[in-house]
């Protein structure tokens, strides 16, 4: 057990179950609110949204530490914000729709938020297939490749978010930013900013 | 059981109407007065006490009542913020009282209505809606207000009149919501003169019998029926009676998805959403939205001959 909680993938997981735990504990005690459905669509589908984005953080953040370890917890972050996806569009099909096929497919052709966000949760399914050893191994460098359609995924999660809400842009605006940042420090001048950066610290410190 | 024959009251220990009535108002504005004293303790003390003299009507529905704090905790008043729980959380900072209603415009009795002037009017009576929001919830409420048309009257409209104009209170001071940019504020609706007329139309002061809580739209607030919820514009200040068709607030900032009629219609969809079906809070599976937000017998004759996807 000791060596269990010492692990901090373990600790990573759990901090990652927390939104869920949240909605179950919530849904039990009745405090989901007037509209229930729409409060456990919003709050899967701004979970799955941090999830990418704190998914994206990860190469950036291992430049500006230099600690390559981090890495090891990408596979995960990005499993726990496919996990989320999930939740998010069997809420909208479950509970939102009651599985009604042809209500469902005509939201997907009609509605330009449902489509983005269809397709984004489509997307993500094959980096989720792919995301173990043995794949990352089988497709080499088309692994990589592939993988990069996280970058498309994450914009698309943006935009699902800003076309769905009435008028208030500014909490889509907010993720859309941090997105912005996160893809611009992976151009060459933001990454040698990162590096820059670093540099800095690492001097400073030894 | 006591039976009492009409020798048991002599005629001189009966109330004539004309003092009982105005008994009754004293008492009620007593209420409205307590309310008010309670102000600068708490803001919203007036939410929750019970309005005297409310009469019952013939508007009442077969549905179930959205349970009180439902309808007192799940809000649009972006006055107050966007979300949903923001009204009740913040709409402490309202004053209802004192508070005045300025009629004004093409009229011939232009006026400026204290509240509690205002309020005895007309019998208030009890009113159970369906409202439904245009994004696709809705609730069924029993209001407390009286016909719009009552203070039509009085105002006389000119014959220039063909639209009513609402406009809300402007003070951020008040409606820390107003500090952002959503909407143009304040925040303006408007009906065609006809269907401000109509006895549906009605102007509410209270909720299951209650005062207004601030989050609804305290002291007074327009409920159109059949129209979207926005429509029915909250904490009124002003009531202008126009030639030309008011621009509502919603029609400025999204044109192309908010028109002047909105009528509730699920044959006409949002830009972005279907208008189809409709979550009635409290329940499980959608139900289909209904034309006119089944109030259709009573107002589809106020749109005969329109083309309702053009003026949506």
């Amino acid at each position: 057990m000791d060596m269990v909680l010492r692990k901090p993938k373990v600790w990573i997981a759990l901090l990652c179950l927390l939104p869920l735990l949240r909605l179950i504990a919530l849904g039990l005690g009745g405090g989901l609110g007037a509209n229930p459905i729409e409060f456990i669509t919003r709050s899967t589908g701004t979970w799955t949204l941090v999830g990418l984005l704190v998914t994206l953080s990860v190469t950036p953040l291992r430049r500006l530490t230099g600690r390559a370890d981090l890495l090891r917890y990408r596979r995960m972050l990005g499993l726990f914000a496919f996990f989320y996806a999930c939740l998010h569009f069997l809420t909208y099909i479950w509970l939102d729709q009651f599985f009604d096929p042809a209500a469902i497919a005509r939201d997907i052709v009609k509605r330009p938020f449902i489509t983005v966000g269809f397709t984004a949760f489509v997307l993500l399914i094959p980096l989720a297939a792919t995301s173990n050893h043995a794949m990352m191994r089988r497709l080499g460098r088309r692994w990589q490749l592939l993988h990069r359609l996280i970058y498309l995924i994450a914009v698309l999660g943006v935009i699902h978010y800003l076309w769905l809400v009435k008028k208030d842009l500014t909490d889509p605006l907010i993720y859309g930013g941090i997105l912005v940042l996160l893809l611009a420090v992976r151009l060459p001048w933001g990454v040698a900013l990162l590096q820059t950066a670093r540099n800095r610290r690492v001097p400073a410190r030894s | 059981m006591l039976i009492r024959t009409p020798a048991d009251i002599s005629p001189s220990e009966i109330t004539p109407p004309e003092i009982y009535r105005d008994r009754r108002r004293f008492m009620q504005g007593m209420g409205v007065l307590a309310a008010g004293a309670a102000l600068g303790v708490a803001p919203d003390a007036g939410a929750g006490v019970k309005l005297a003299g409310v009469r019952d009507s013939a508007y009442t529905l077969d549905e179930k009542r959205t349970p009180y704090k439902d309808v007192t905790t799940y809000n649009n008043f972006y006055e107050f913020g966007t979300g949903k729980g923001d009204p009740s959380d913040r709409a402490g900072s309202l004053k209802p009282r004192p508070w005045t209603v300025k009629i004004e415009g093409e009229v011939r009795n232009p006026k400026t209505w204290d509240i509690d002037t205002l309020l005895k009017l007309a019998p208030l009576e009890d009113r159970v809606y369906r409202m439904r929001c245009v994004e696709g919830w809705s609730m069924v409420i029993p209001w407390v207000g009286f016909p719009l048309q009552e203070l039509i009257r009085r105002a006389e409209p000119t014959g220039n009149a063909k639209y009513v104009e609402f406009v809300s209170l402007h003070d951020p001071k008040q409606m820390p919501g107003q500090r952002a940019r959503v909407l143009d504020w304040p925040y303006v609706e408007g009906l065609r003169l006809d269907e401000a007329m109509h006895p549906l139309t009605l102007l509410a002061a209270g909720l299951y019998g209650e005062v207004l809580p601030n989050q609804n739209g305290a002291p007074i607030r327009l409920v159109v029926p059949w129209k979207y919820g926005f429509k029915s514009a909250k904490s009124i200040v002003k009531i202008r009676f126009v030639e030309k068709q008011p621009i509502s607030s919603w029609m400025a900032a999204i044109p192309r998805e908010y028109g002047f009629y909105s009528n509730v219609n699920p044959q006409v969809d949002h830009p972005r959403w279907s208008q189809a079906k409709e979550r009635r809070i409290g329940e499980f599976l959608k139900r289909d939205t209904l034309m006119f937000n089944g109030y259709g017998d009573q107002v589809a004759s106020l749109y005969r001959g329109m083309d309702l996807k053009k003026f949506f």
